[in-house]
Order: structure tokens, then sequence, then C-alpha cells
């Protein structure tokens, strides 16, 4: 996968992107302070820049950064501790005795870097931060992406991401929100947490219609190295691995969706030979092994069903009637709208369109969903796909009345010009048909 | 660090309890008491009367200004509070979570700032 992310504009980006993650996670963990550490490992990066290229590349960069950052920490410290009257929470925990900070800076080793990572991540997705922060937090701190980089991915102006940052890491400090690993009971809440952000990074990118963003498109990449570092700090945990299996399987079918003008293709449609078939192997292969572990969630099961449509060579030869099985699952974790809507359409390939109407009628008799778009879009399909032209022609006008952006409406108006299209050349073979 | 625990409910709900409902919650709100006392986690912590009892002052252009009722009218009122003394927010939430009041209302957990510095 190419990562835009990582052509760096300074080598310092470059550095903190690659090191950020690792290193971050054991200097929150040994200053208690997250403003701290990212201070001093940028002090500990400016170092580097000017003595890796003079001495060379230390053997172990990792820790080589953690002991300079340290060093550079304690000097920060002792320069807040000459100016009581910042108010600082920092000040207040390290007025710590000569020997402690002495301590500090002796060198840490690798020991544990995994039990700090993970810490950092549950920090930076703890359940009190909104979803908003918990996903720049970690998009800046685990990721080490810069906060110019996710505001543009995220379409928020720069001063807003940066005082989006600045509020989380003051709510971290002033609130007490602990660096650590919670007891295993808490630990599955809170890992349920962290997938649900990283899913939150992928669908922001993943979800974006715009075909030049490559910006957003990145941040499917970024969620993909998220969920391989989950991977690694919790393994053989079913649901994390079905949501790894879930991204890869979604993102290998990425570059057929869009067309070279720039439109929405949908599934049926697509050059599955654009696949990358490499990332759908790894993406099955995950799934397979994250389902013997018996443990079932809605990642495997929705990333289950992203194999089925992965593995199939059409959308004819899908395995339709397990796909809507599948579904029926889903909705006994997620019982949203969107899985019925999805579970309908899975209906109307497994048994035919009525079948799938009738599923969907369900859900319009609920009322609460009538400016929904996808809903009526849907219905405008399966109508369609049933011969209902007639119906079809008005569900297609008011999804394209309700549709959100601008290509969701353009595609919706092609689909309408093609049936209205066929309706008018059909309805012209008829009527030369009676004059001859 | 120490942490607030505000408690909001709705009144209207307790309008609708019987005399033996009353008893009952009474009765939580003493063992979650008892409880964190005998934790060493409770700084202090008491009910409030009614908001109807509330009254709210204000200074502007060195005019004070008395008026009957609470600071912001909405459905959620504070009902009391508890203060507790504990290492981290993880464990003030766990607390909230205990609070009787959280199941018909809810706790605002607020870290109180420490001035001793």
């Amino acid at each position: 996968m190419t990562r835009i992310f990582a052509e760096p504009t300074q080598a310092g980006e470059y550095l903190f992107r690659r090191h950020a993650g690792e290193v971050l996670g054991t200097l929150v963990r040994r200053f208690g302070d997250l403003d701290l550490a990212e201070e001093s490992l940028q002090d500990a990066l400016v170092e580097a820049l000017i003595r890796w290229p003079r001495e060379g590349d230390p053997r172990n960069p990792a820790s080589w950064l953690v002991t300079v950052a340290k060093s550079k920490a304690i000097d920060r410290i002792r320069r807040t501790q000459r100016r009581p009257d910042r108010e600082s929470a920092a000040l207040h925990r390290y007025r710590a005795p000569a020997d402690e900070i002495d301590e500090l800076a002796e060198s840490l080793g690798d020991v544990g870097i995994g039990d700090d990572q993970l810490s950092l991540i549950l920090l930076c997705c703890h359940p009190a931060l909104n979803h908003e922060t918990q996903v720049a937090l970690t998009l800046r701190t685990v990721a080490g992406l810069t906060t110019h980089e996710i505001a543009r991915g995220f379409m928020v102006e720069l001063p807003v991401m940066a005082q989006r940052l600045v509020r989380a890491k003051s709510k971290i400090r002033r609130a007490g929100i602990p660096f650590g690993i919670p007891d295993q009971a808490k630990l599955a809440e809170r890992i349920d947490a962290v997938m649900h952000v990283f899913y939150l990074v992928f669908n922001e990118g993943y979800a974006s219609a715009q075909p030049n963003s490559f910006i957003r498109h990145e941040l499917c990449g970024e969620a993909i190295r998220l969920g391989r570092t989950l991977n690694a700090l919790v393994p053989e945990h079913a649901e994390a691995m079905g949501l790894l299996a879930l991204m890869l399987l979604h993102d290998a079918r990425a570059p057929g969706r869009v067309s070279a003008e720039g439109e929405l293709i949908t599934l049926e449609h697509q050059d599955r030979t654009m696949w990358r078939t490499a990332q759908i192997g790894e993406g099955i292969g995950l799934i397979d092994r994250a389902m013997t572990l018996r443990q079932p969630g809605r990642y495997q099961i929705e990333a289950a069903i992203a194999a089925l449509h992965s593995s199939a060579p059409t959308a004819q030869a899908t395995d339709w009637h397990q796909i809507d099985a599948l579904y029926g699952s889903l909705q006994r974790f997620v019982p949203t709208p969107v899985i019925a809507l999805n579970r309908a359409v899975a209906r109307s390939m497994a048994v035919g369109p009525e079948a799938g109407l009738e599923m969907v009628a369900e859900l319009v008799d609920d009322g609460a969903l009538d400016h929904w778009y996808l809903l009526h879009s849907t219905r405008a399909e399966l109508l369609q796909r049933a011969g209902r032209h007639e119906q079809a022609l008005s569900a297609f006008r008011s999804a394209i009345e309700l549709a959100p952006s601008a290509t969701e409406r353009r595609f919706l108006e092609r689909r309408l010009d093609a049936l209205a299209e066929t309706r008018r050349s059909s309805a012209g073979r008829d009527r030369s048909g009676r004059a001859r | 660090m120490k942490y607030m625990l505000l408690i909001a409910t709705d009144p209207a709900e307790f309008a609708t309890m019987t005399e033996d409902d009353n008893k009952a919650m009474m009765a939580e709100y003493w063992a979650f008491t008892q409880r964190i006392v005998e934790s060493g986690e409770m700084v202090s912590g008491d009910p409030l009367h009614d908001v109807s009892t509330a009254t709210t002052v204000k200074v502007r252009d060195g005019k004070t200004s008395v008026t009957d009722g609470p600071f912001a009218e909405t459905k959620e009122q504070i009902g009391g509070y508890y203060i507790v003394d504990v290492a981290t927010l993880d464990r003030a939430l766990e607390i909230a979570a205990l609070v009787p009041g959280a199941r018909a209302g809810s706790i605002e957990v607020r870290p109180i700032r420490d001035m001793s510095m």
C-alpha cells in the first residue's frame, strides 16, 4: 500500500512518525504527562537530526530516543521548577527528590514497550473523551500524523484541529484520565472502544466519495496500520482480528470503487480484476483464523460478509444465501436500519426482488426513516429489478431529493435517467411494433 | 485526586414515588455511602433540599440581584453531591456508576482543582 503520509516534508516529521507510537507510550508512562512526553520527544528528535548524520544511526533508534527524550524531559522539569508561577500539573507531579530524577535519567531498555504502547492507545480512546477527540488524538499520538494532516483528513480548519488536541490533552491531565492497562474485566470494554475508534478512522476514509481526496483515502491505510498494531499488542483477540480483516477486505476493493470520471461504481458493476488479490487473501486468512476462536462479534461477521463478496467471481455468483444469513446474525449485534436494509438487498439477491421488497416494506412502514435517502434508493433498485418501473422512478426521485452529497445525487440521477430511457425506448418499440 | 459527583435527577420522577419507593431509595443511598466510607474514598456528600428552595445571587456593576430559583432551568436538577478522593478518573467513574441516582438520572463527574500549591 502506498502511504503518502510517509513522504516527509521534513526529516523531523519523518522521524516523529516512525518512532512516535512506540516511544511515546514509554515516555508517557515515565512522566505521566502527554504534553511533556511529546515535547521531550520533539527535543530528542531535533538532537537526532543533528547527531545521527554526524555519528551514524544508533543501533536501536527507539531506545536512543527514549534515553535522550528522558534527559530532555528532566531539563524541562528543572526549568519549570524554577518557574513556580506557571500553572502546570507536571510541575506539581515532578517535584520529585533528586534521586528519583536521576533514576528517570537511566536508560529504560525495551522491556514493556508493548504495554506502554497499548496504554497509550487506551488513553487516546478513553471513553471520557468524545469520539472526535479520540480519533484526532489517536492519529496524532499513536499514528504520528501531523495536526495539519489530520485537519485535512477530516476537512477541518487547522486551528480547530489544533484546539481539539490541546483540549484533549488538557482534559487528560486535569480530569486525571489514567495511563495504564486496566484489569481484564475492564480491558475488554476498553478494547471495544479502541476498535470503534479505529473503525471510525477507516470509515472516514472509506465513506469519502471524493475521488481526489488522497488524504481521506489515506485514512484507510492508517486505520489498517493501527489495526495491525492492535493485533500485535493483543494477540488472538477474535474481534481485533475480525476488524483488521474487515478493513483489509474493504480496502482491497477500493481501486474498483470509483470510475476514471470519479463516479462511484456499485459492487455489482465493479471490475473485479482491479481488486487487490494479495490483500484479499490476507483478509480471508485472518477472518478464517478469527472464527476458529469461537468468540463471535460484529466485526467478524462483517468481515465474513466482505470475504464472501471478495472471493466471488461476479455479483451473480456470490453466495447470497449465506450473506443473507450472516446479516441475520449481524442484526443481533447491531440492530440498526442500515443492517436491516443490507439484509433486504442480500435477500433480494438470494430469493428475488419481491422478497427483498417485503423486508424493505417493514422499514418503510416504520415511518421513522422517511428522510433516509438510502431507503428510497434501495427500494428504487429493487422495484426496478422487480419490473415495477413506474414505482421505481418515483422512489428514485424521492432518493435524489434526500441525497446528502453531489456525488450521490449524480449517481442516482444517472440511474433515474437510464431507467427512464429504457422505458422510452421500449415504449418506442411497442409503438413501432403496433404501427407495423 | 478529588472529584465532585453531582447528582442530577428529574424531580418529576420523585413525584410519582410511593413511600416504600422512597424508603428503598434512602436505604440504597445509605448502603452506597457506607461503602465509600469504608473504602476510605468518601470526603463528603449531602443531599440538597429540592430546587424550589433555591435562590440565585448575581452581582453586576456592583449591584447584587437575588432571584428565586436555580441558575439554570433544566429538566434535571442537582439533588445532591458527593466528594470522593480516588487515584484516577476511572475509579471516580466507577463510583459514579454506583450512585443510586445514576439509574434514573445522571452523575456529572468533575475533578476538583487543587489550590494548595
